[in-house]
């Protein structure tokens, strides 16, 4: 079944002096269950491309349907509560609240969805545990390792059961033994869970492990390989 | 949680927010510090005014408010005198002959306000009985007594049992002088009150003067609480409407302006503190989120509606203001509570207070309805300063905050 349906996509970056075409009529789609990786070089357009994907930037032209939504339509408070309930997020800084412990950066998204506190907690305890932290549930991001934060946002990512997780440059902070861990709790995910990735990387250790790898440059696809 | 999330974003850079918290704290503390300082002062002084001078209600005759005419007494004044000693909100009263004359020694003479008390009736109403600084409050019997002020015995070079002429006029106009002996010399705060006015008994005025029982110039009415003015005032003026009826305030527009004035000053005091602090959170908040702009895109994308970041930045700043707040009020009851009690001796540093008519021991004064409208009002300062910070966390773009490198 198709999680996402883009159609000729396009993006112009018009804020700045120079015009800038990030993305050039992109026509793609994922499926369920997929393990996705998007490649290319600096500037070819990944980051752009996976923001429209998460509904985080407006495509200048074309449409995103996400399970049938047009994302492309949708604006403000529906737009953000879109992202919450469908979309898992995870960010090459790893990017989690610090003043918060690993158990609570990932149930405050489970809370934001109105998750009552009981089945939080359980939930909570069984990602973590899955990525491998079930005893670092209450530290906090500055006592854990770069790889063990970014094990704590990928479960967070999950918590809100979304569709499809997607992930700009996850390891590209992570040394490789970090990255290789990363990378098999993601694959275990994927086989045992049923998690969809899609994920960007310059990594060649990262794309080998990806099922299918999508290329591309200049904003626009150059190969879509699916092993 | 996002209160949760709030509040330990307020120790997250544990300096900044310590030094927002003192200077709100010393903003708070000096401001409420200065209020209750200025307000005892300002009491104090108004206080030894009523109480020294003023009274709290006079009565006179309509036509000698105008040009305060010997003439113009108030005649059957027996009504009047029954109500006052039956009301229990008054305190005291007197009835008063006002003369303005002349008074004479052997060596000077000066203008003066001659006022004819019965001093066992005067002493409920004012308080110049305890001003007496040489002899006593007509005590001394032998011939008619007279009480002056210091000013005046050393304007005039007169001492106690010394002898002082007045003249005196009669109801049928004809003016004559008579001798008086000073039976006390009296001094209060305010030196110009001193040099103008001599006490006399009504007694041996009536007797010079022909003035009858039922006659006089002025009641003047001390109350049991200064809040009852308006209400005794306007019983007063609706029994007997043929007598004028004047309240402290609308008697002395000096004194009342000095309290109106003081509470302007106060307010206009406040508000400049209360802009220091505004400005001082709000900047605060600003280099807050300035700091946290991935952090805050970060969580609009991962699902953060802009309510709940508008709601998280305010409540941070809120909690940033009250912790400051909190403190500088409790250290300022603390001290403004013993200041109250024990009076602030000033005269250290200043000795002129004593001459413009101000006690040098200040005791500390705040009402409670100023306790409470400072609170409230440092916290609509906090939420007023935190919503220019909330706004810009709005404004925020998630994906153009995620590309911000840290
Ligand atoms: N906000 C923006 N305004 C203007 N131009 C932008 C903006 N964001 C990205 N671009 C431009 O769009 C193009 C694509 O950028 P993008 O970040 O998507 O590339 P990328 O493939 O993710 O690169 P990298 O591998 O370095 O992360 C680049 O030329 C970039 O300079
Ligand atoms: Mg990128």
């Amino acid at each position: 079944m198709k999680v996402i349906d883009i159609k000729k996509l396009d993006k112009v970056y018009n804020d700045s002096e120079v015009k800038v075409h990030a993305i050039q009529g992109i026509d793609l789609s994922f499926e369920e269950g997929e393990f996705t990786a998007i490649v290319g070089p600096s500037g070819s357009g990944k980051t752009t491309l996976l923001n429209m994907l998460g509904g985080l930037d407006r495509p200048t032209e074309g449409e995103i349907f996400i399970a049938e939504t047009p994302v492309h339509e949708l604006k403000g408070a529906d737009l953000v509560d879109f992202r919450l309930r469908n979309i898992g997020f995870v960010f090459q800084a790893y990017n989690l609240v610090p003043v918060l412990t690993a158990r609570e950066n990932v149930e405050f998204i489970m809370q934001m969805q109105g998750i009552p506190a009981h089945k939080r907690f359980e939930r909570t305890k069984e990602l973590l545990t899955q990525v491998g932290l079930g005893d670092r549930i209450d530290s906090r991001p500055s006592k854990l390792s770069g790889g063990q934060q970014q094990r704590v946002a990928v479960a967070r990512a999950l918590a809100s059961k979304p569709k499809f997780v997607l992930a700009d440059e996850p390891t590209a902070n992570l040394d490789s033994k970090s990255t290789e861990n990363l990378l098999d709790i993601m694959e275990k995910l994927n086989k045992e869970e049923k998690i969809t990735f899609i994920f960007s990387t310059h990594d060649q250790r990262v794309v080998k492990k990806a099922r299918r790898v999508i290329t591309i440059e200049d904003g626009k696809v150059l190969s879509d390989v699916k092993k | 949680m996002i209160i949760q999330i709030s509040w330990k974003n307020v120790w997250r850079n544990r300096t900044r927010s310590l030094i927002i918290m003192i200077a709100i704290l010393l903003g708070i503390f000096g401001g409420m510090f200065l209020l209750a300082f200025m307000q005892g002062m300002t009491e104090q002084r108004l206080s030894s005014a009523l109480k020294t001078e003023v009274s709290h209600i006079q009565i006179h005759s309509e036509k000698y408010l105008e040009n305060n005419d010997f003439n113009q007494y108030m005649t059957d004044i027996s009504a009047i005198d029954e109500y006052l000693s039956t009301d229990k909100r008054v305190q005291g009263y007197s009835t008063r002959i006002i003369i303005y004359s002349l008074a004479k020694t052997s060596e000077m003479g000066a203008g003066v306000r001659i006022t004819g008390v019965d001093p066992e009736n005067e002493i409920n109403v004012t308080d110049l009985n305890t001003k007496i600084i040489d002899g006593s409050y007509f005590e001394n019997t032998r011939g008619m007594p007279i009480v002056i002020g210091e000013k005046l015995a050393k304007k005039l070079k007169a001492k106690v049992r010394k002898k002082i002429v007045l003249q005196v006029q009669d109801t049928s106009g004809k003016t004559f002088p008579s001798a008086f002996r000073v039976a006390g010399i009296y001094k209060t705060t305010n030196t110009a009150f001193d040099e103008m006015n001599v006490f006399v008994r009504n007694k041996d005025l009536r007797e010079l003067t022909g003035f009858n029982e039922n006659n006089a110039h002025e009641i003047a009415i001390y109350l049991n609480n200064r809040e009852n003015v308006t209400a005794v005032e306007n019983d007063l003026e609706s029994i007997f409407p043929a007598f004028t009826v004047e309240s402290w305030s609308e008697g002395n527009a000096i004194l009342a302006y000095m309290s109106e004035a003081m509470d302007q000053y106060l307010i206009i005091f406040i508000l400049i503190i209360l802009f220091a602090l505004f400005f001082g959170i709000a900047n605060t908040m600003l280099m807050a989120i300035l700091e946290r702009r991935k952090e805050l895109g970060m969580l609009m994308a991962i699902g953060m509606k802009r309510f709940k970041v508008f709601r998280m930045i305010m409540y941070e700043t809120i909690f940033l203001s009250l912790v400051g707040a909190m403190l500088g009020i409790i250290i300022a009851f603390l001290t403004i509570t013993y200041f109250a009690k024990n009076g602030l001796n000033l005269s250290i540093w200043s000795e002129g207070l004593e001459a413009i008519g101000y006690d040098p021991i200040v005791y500390f004064q705040l009402d409670t309805s100023y306790l409470l409208q400072i609170v409230v009002m440092v916290i609509i300062t906090g939420i007023l300063a935190s919503i220019l910070p909330a706004i810009k966390a709005l404004k925020l773009n998630p994906a153009d905050a995620l590309r911000i490198d840290n």
